[in-house]
């Protein structure tokens, strides 16, 4: 049977930091608590936004000391999950943004592989001021 | 993430405990890679690791590949459900050595 997923929109900001990355997780836990669904996929989606943050620090950052900070927005609605990255580091680049060959097997360049195995959709934005960078990943709940 | 080394003969067990991620590889690697290049066999226990995201599963990759480099291997033991998973989803359960 079919229940139907409330609707949702939650945001918070965080320290580009890897020290973060476990106030994300925690964010989106409790995010997903409020949603009925399978604790498979809300593990599977805390992965896929602890990647995409870890991105965030790795790449647009390149993993230097910042103030700065990165908005993460969950919204719900209709099924319908978004789930917005927001951060000021370097615009990225779309077409250098490529997981590993999954068979060349080598430390690192697993997370996007991660985000695309577990979204329906990974799609970069040119963020609107103060953000410089905004990446959606969108996954359909209801299927 | 906390840890526990065990060693017996040629054998070191790391009992890893809590959440691996970007935060806390350098120091996992702090802990493993000295016994690997010691050539021991080390035997990673990952029964109390409850999230390890794709910087843990570099970790794994790294180590298996220093051993094999080194003439001696990592076994993965206790492996939890949730580290499983995601060793699944890259595609390394046949190229990891897991018990």
């Amino acid at each position: 049977m079919n229940v139907a997923l409330k609707s949702i929109v939650e945001q918070r900001d965080f320290v580009v930091s890897s020290s973060s990355l476990k106030e994300v997780r925690s964010f989106s836990r409790e995010v997903f608590e409020k949603v009925n669904i399978e604790q498979d996929l809300k593990d599977e989606l805390v992965l896929a936004i602890a990647e995409a943050a870890q991105n965030i620090v790795k790449h647009a950052y390149q993993g230097e000391d910042t103030d700065d900070k990165m908005e993460i927005k969950i919204s719900l609605e209709q099924g319908h999950l978004e789930i917005g990255f927001f951060d000021k580091g370097r615009p990225v680049d779309e077409k250098n943004v490529r997981h590993r060959k999954i068979d060349d097997i080598k430390p690192g360049g697993l997370g996007t592989f991660f985000i695309q195995q577990i979204m329906d959709a990974v799609v970069f934005k040119e963020g609107e001021k103060p953000w410089i960078n905004h990446l959606v990943l969108t996954k359909n709940l209801n299927s | 993430m906390s840890y526990k080394v065990n060693e017996e003969g040629n054998v070191a067990t790391v009992h890893l405990d809590g959440e691996i991620d970007m935060d806390v590889t350098e120091k996992a690697k702090e802990v493993i890679m000295p016994l690997i290049e010691a050539k021991k066999e080390v035997h990673l226990n990952l029964k109390e690791v409850q999230y390890m995201d794709s910087s843990g599963i570099s970790v794994l990759i790294e180590s298996h590949q220093k051993a094999t480099e080194l003439g001696t291997k990592v076994i993965l033991k206790e492996i939890s459900k949730s580290v499983l998973k995601v060793i699944m989803m890259a595609k390394l359960e046949q190229i990891l050595n897991l018990d």
